[in-house]
C-alpha cells in the first residue's frame, strides 16, 4: 500500500519536474528547484605536478608523486582525514592487546578495481614484498617496527617470520617488536597497502608502471596515464565508501617550470598551483592565495669531529649568530618559520591536544650580544683566533641563496671566522655528508610518522643518521626507553622526549636549527576540501569538491 | 663510395665504445648513490642495496656486465622510475624532441634561406641591412627569451595560443607546438640566413655566374639554376649538426612548454646518478651525432661531385 502512493507520488514529481525542466531551460536555467546543494554541476578538477610518476608499486616507490597518487588510488588499514586525523580505511575494526605489541584487524567487506575483495592475505602479501631483500625496497626500514621487520629486510629470517598473520579472510593480526603508540598513523603509509598476489605475480616487472598495470581500492584510480604528459584520475566505483567521494575527474599535467605553472592558473586552466618565492608578493593579498606549513625542518649540521665544533661555546655561537626572521621573510617568503627547536610545531599533540613544542618553545634562539659572548669563549678555549669552518651545501638556486646569506651573517656577527660554501648536487653532498667530509652542513629531514621519535632518533649515538659525531649518554637514554620502557606510560614519555629535545638543543646545541618549511600556493576559492598531510602522500582529494 | 661507407661505420661503432667506456668510468667517479630515498637510507642500508644491485663490485667488472648487456640490446633499467627500461624510458621521449626539433629545422631553414638570399641579391639595401640584423638578435638572444616573451603575450596576455602543447587527452598538438617550434626555430634561421648571405654574395660574383650573364641567360635561371644550388652545398654542412643540437639541446624551451622530450630525462638522470640512464642516453645522443656527421658527409659528395669522399678515387 505504501509503496504504490509512494510510486504515484515518485511518478508525479518526475512528470512536473520535467515539465517545470523544460520551461526552465527556456527561461532562466538556474531556477530549476535543485537541492539546496551548493555543489558545481561539473565536479572535474585540474591539477599540476612537477614531476612524471616514478612508480605505482606500494612497495618500492619513495617519492613524493607516486605518495600523492597512491594516497588516492589506494588505501591501507586506515587513511589521513584533515588536520592529519586517522579515518577509517579498510580496518573495520582494531583490538590492541594490553601490552601493546599485538593488534588485530577486522577488515570491512571491500574490493580492488576488478572487482575481487580484498582479503588479510593481500596484506600479508605486501608486507613480506616490502621487507624482501630481493624487492630492494628503500622503504624497508619503516616495517621495522613490525616483529622481525629488521632481521627480514637484511635476510637474516625468511620473510614468512614477519609478524604479519592473516587469522582469517578478514582477520589480520600484526605482532610488534616493540609497542609503538604512533603505529595507528603509520598504516595510512603507502608502504603498508595491501597488494593482490595474484595480479603482482602476473604483472611481474611491469607492476606499477602504467595505469592499466596496477590494481585500485582507494576513492580513486587512474584511467589514463601519460608518462611525463599527465595522468586522469576517475572516481572509483568499487570503493567501500564511494558516496563520500564528490569528485568525478581530476586531470594532472606534468609542468615543471615555475613560470608556466603560473600562467596556466592565471588562464584559468589549472585550478592550483605552487609558488616559488619571487612568484609571492603578487599574490600575496589575493582571496586565492595560501600558505601551507610544512614539517620538515631544516638545521646546520655540526661536525664534531672538527675541534672548533667540537667546543659546545663555538656551537652555540654559531646557532645564536645568524637572523632567521630575515631568512624566512625575505629569502624564503613561502610562509617558512624561524626554527629554534627541531621536532616541528602544529604536528604532533598530547592527549589535551597540547603542542609537543609548547614545553620547550624557543631554544637559543638568534641574539648576537649571547653569541659573540659564546664566541669570544670559545676562542679563548681553543686559543685561535682566526678560525675557517666549510659549509657543505646543496647547489639549488635557493640553496645557494641560503648559503650565501648564512656565510654574510655569521662572519659579520663572528669576529675571526670565515665561512667556505661548497655547493654540491644533491646526492654527492649527501654522500659527502655521511663520510663526515665537511664542518657544517646545511640538511633537513621531514617525518616519517606521527611521532617525536622521527626526529629525536636520528642523533643517538653512532645512529645511521647522526653523521655529525654527536654523542651524549643522558639523551641516549631517553630515546632507548622512549621505545621501550616508557611505552606503558605514554605521558611520561612524552615529557622524557621533551626532555631529550633540551638536551640535544638548549644544552649541547647540537644542530643549529634554521627553519620549518612552508610553501605559498594559488587554488581556486571554489575548491573546497583539498587535506594536506604532514606524512605520507601530501593531499587527499577523498573529500574535495567545487563549490557553484 | 661503398666500401668508404662500410669503413665510416666501422669507425663509427669504435667511437661509439670509446664514448660509452670514457661515460661509463667518469660516470662511476660521480659520489653518491642512485637511490632516490638515499637521504633516508642509513649507509648499512645503502650497502644492502648496493649488493641487490650488484654495484659493489669493482667497477671494472660492473663495466663488462653491462657492455655484454649493451651488446645484446639490453640497455637495462632505471633507478628513478622504476622498473622502466632505458630503452622505452628514450623511445617514448624521442618523438616530440624530435617533432619539435625537425619542425623548428624546417621553418628556420626555409626562412633563413629566403633572408640569405633576398639580403644578397639586394645587397647593401634596406632588406640586406634588416636581415642582418634580424641574423644578429637571433643569433645573440637565447631562444628561451623569445619563448618566454611569445608565451607571455600570445598565451597569457591575448590567449591565442594555449600555454602548454600538449592538449586535455595529454597528447601533443599541432597549435601547442606553435610557439615552441617558432622560439626555437629563431636560431636556425638567424645562422642560416648569415650563411647563405655570405655563401650566395661570393657566388653571384664568381666567374661562371659572370659568363652566364654574359651568356644572355635568364635572370631567373642565374639565381635559381646556378646561384642557389651553389650556395646551398655549405649551408648544408651547418645544417646537419645544427639539426642534432636541436633535437636534443631544446631542454629550456621543452620545460617552459611542458613538452616531454629527451633533454630533461638526461640531466636529470645525472643529478640522480641514475646509471643505465645516463649510459643509455650518452650512447643515443652520439650515436645520433656520428650517424648524422656520416649521413652529411655522404650527402656532401652527391650533391658536389667536385668533392670526393672517399678520396684516390680512380
Amino acid at each position: 500500500m505504501k509503496t504504490k502512493k509512494l510510486s504515484i507520488l515518485l511518478v508525479l514529481v518526475l512528470a512536473i519536474s520535467s515539465i517545470l525542466m523544460a520551461c526552465g531551460e527556456k527561461a532562466e536555467p538556474k531556477k530549476t528547484p535543485e537541492k539546496k546543494s551548493n555543489l558545481a554541476a561539473k565536479q572535474e578538477l585540474n591539477l599540476l605536478d612537477s614531476s612524471e610518476i616514478p612508480s605505482l608499486d606500494s612497495s618500492i616507490a619513495t617519492d613524493q608523486v607516486s605518495f600523492l597518487v597512491m594516497t588516492n588510488v589506494m588505501e591501507g588499514l586506515y587513511r589521513l582525514g584533515e588536520n592529519d586525523k586517522v579515518m577509517p580505511g579498510l580496518a573495520k575494526s582494531e583490538k590492541v592487546s594490553s601490552d601493546g605489541k599485538t593488534y588485530t584487524f577486522k577488515l570491512r567487506d571491500a574490493k580492488w578495481s576488478n572487482g575481487e575483495k580484498i582479503v588479510a592475505a593481500d596484506f600479508v602479501y605486501a608486507w613480506q614484498r616490502a621487507v624482501d631483500p630481493k624487492t630492494a625496497s628503500e622503504y624497508a626500514y619503516m616495517l621495522f617496527p613490525v616483529l622481525n621487520g629488521e632481521a627480514c629486510s637484511k635476510g637474516e629470517k625468511p620473510v614468512t617470520d614477519l609478524g604479519i598473520k592473516a587469522v582469517d579472510e578478514s582477520t589480520l593480526e600484526v605482532k610488534l617488536a616493540n609497542a609503538a603508540p604512533y603505529f595507528k598513523s603509520l598504516l595510512s603509509f603507502p608502504t603498508f597497502f595491501p597488494q593482490q598476489q595474484k595480479f603482482v605475480e602476473a604483472e611481474a616487472d611491469k607492476y606499477g608502471t602504467e595505469f592499466d598495470k596496477v590494481l585500485y581500492n582507494g576513492p580513486f584510480k587512474l584511467t589514463s596515464w601519460e608518462h611525463e604528459v599527465g595522468w586522469t584520475y576517475e572516481a572509483n566505483d568499487q570503493y567501500w565508501d564511494k558516496e563520500a567521494v564528490k569528485l568525478t575527474k581530476i586531470n594532472v599535467k606534468v609542468v615543471k617550470d615555475n613560470n608556466t605553472a603560473e600562467s596556466l592558473y592565471s588562464t584559468g586552466a589549472v585550478d592550483r598551483t605552487g609558488l616559488i618565492a619571487e612568484q609571492v608578493p603578487k599574490y600575496k593579498d589575493r582571496e586565492d592565495f595560501g600558505r601551507l606549513k610544512d614539517t620538515a625542518v631544516y638545521f646546520l649540521r655540526m661536525n664534531q669531529k672538527n675541534p672548533v665544533l667540537a667546543n659546545k661555546d663555538a656551537r652555540k655561537a654559531i646557532a645564536m649568530a645568524f637572523d632567521k626572521t630575515q631568512l624566512c621573510d625575505v629569502l624564503l617568503n613561502n610562509g617558512s618559520l624561524p626554527a629554534n627547536y627541531l621536532v616541528p610545531s602544529e604536528f604532533l599533540f598530547d592527549k589535551n591536544n597540547k603542542d609537543f613544542r609548547e614545553a620547550n618553545g624557543d631554544m637559543n634562539a638568534y641574539n648576537v650580544k649571547k653569541a659573540q659572548e659564546h664566541w669570544t669563549a670559545a676562542k679563548a678555549a681553543l686559543g685561535k683566533d682566526a678560525i675557517t669552518l666549510k659549509l657543505l651545501n646543496y647547489d639549488s638556486e635557493s640553496a645557494k641563496k641560503i648559503g650565501e646569506f648564512l656565510k654574510e651573517q655569521l662572519q659579520k656577527n663572528l669576529p675571526g671566522l670565515t665561512i667556505e660554501v661548497n655547493g654540491m648536487p644533491f646526492a654527492v653532498k649527501l654522500d659527502t655528508e655521511s663520510k663526515m667530509d665537511y664542518d657544517l652542513s646545511y640538511a633537513g629531514w621531514g617525518p616519517d610518522y606521527a611521532d617525536p621519535m622521527t626526529f629525536l632518533d636520528m642523533f643517538v649515538t653512532d645512529g645511521g643518521h647522526n653523521q655529525m659525531g654527536y654523542s651524549s649518554k643522558a639523551y641516549d637514554d631517553i630515546i632507548k626507553a622512549a621505545s621501550t620502557t616508557l611505552i606503558s606510560d605514554l605521558d611520561k614519555r612524552w615529557t622524557e622526549l621533551q626532555k631529550a629535545e633540551k638536551i640535544l638543543i638548549e644544552e649541547d646545541q647540537a644542530i643549529a636549527p634554521l627553519y620549518q618549511r612552508g610553501s605559498a600556493f594559488v587554488l581556486n576559492p571554489k575548491v573546497k576540501n583539498i587535506f594536506d598531510h604532514k606524512f605520507g602522500g601530501d593531499f587527499s582529494y577523498k573529500w574535495t569538491y567545487l563549490e557553484k | 663510395m661503398l666500401r668508404y661507407t662500410i669503413q665510416r661505420v666501422i669507425y663509427m661503432i669504435l667511437t661509439l665504445i670509446v664514448i660509452a667506456t670514457a661515460t661509463f668510468f667518469l660516470m662511476k667517479l660521480l659520489p653518491g648513490s642512485p637511490f632516490r630515498n638515499q637521504e633516508k637510507l642509513t649507509p648499512e642500508q645503502i650497502q644492502m642495496l648496493n649488493k641487490t644491485y650488484n654495484l659493489d663490485k669493482p667497477v671494472v667488472e660492473q663495466y663488462f656486465a653491462y657492455m655484454g648487456k649493451v651488446a645484446k640490446g639490453d640497455f637495462g633499467v632505471s633507478f628513478q622510475f622504476k622498473n622502466r627500461s632505458v630503452t622505452k624510458l628514450i623511445s617514448t621521449r624521442i618523438g616530440p624532441s624530435a617533432q619539435l626539433g625537425l619542425q623548428a629545422i624546417i621553418l628556420g631553414t626555409i626562412i633563413g634561406i629566403t633572408l640569405g638570399i633576398a639580403a644578397a641579391l639586394r645587397h647593401n639595401s634596406w632588406i640586406d641591412y634588416g636581415a642582418t640584423m634580424i641574423a644578429v638578435a637571433g643569433v645573440s638572444i637565447p631562444s628561451f627569451v623569445f619563448a618566454g616573451l611569445l608565451q607571455y603575450f600570445l598565451s597569457v596576455k591575448w590567449q591565442l595560443f594555449p600555454v602548454i602543447a600538449t592538449n586535455s587527452e595529454n597528447q601533443l598538438t599541432f597549435i601547442g607546438l606553435a610557439l615552441p617550434t617558432i622560439a626555437l626555430s629563431v636560431f636556425v634561421t638567424s645562422t642560416t640566413a648569415r650563411y647563405m648571405r655570405t655563401e650566395m654574395l661570393e657566388v653571384m660574383g664568381s666567374d661562371y655566374i659572370v659568363l652566364a650573364k654574359a651568356k644572355g641567360i635568364s635572370y631567373f635561371n642565374i639565381v635559381f639554376k646556378h646561384g642557389i644550388r651553389n650556395a646551398l652545398i655549405p649551408v648544408i654542412t651547418v645544417i646537419g649538426p645544427m639539426a642534432v643540437n636541436i633535437m636534443t639541446g631544446s631542454l629550456v624551451i621543452e620545460r617552459i612548454f611542458g613538452i616531454p622530450g629527451l633533454g630533461d630525462q638526461f640531466v636529470n638522470s645525472i643529478y640522480t646518478n641514475d646509471y643505465p640512464t645516463i649510459m643509455g642516453t650518452t650512447i643515443f645522443y652520439s650515436f645520433l651525432l656520428i650517424s648524422i656527421i656520416l649521413i652529411v658527409d655522404l650527402l656532401y659528395g652527391v650533391i658536389d661531385p667536385r668533392i670526393r669522399v672517399a678520396g684516390g678515387n680512380k
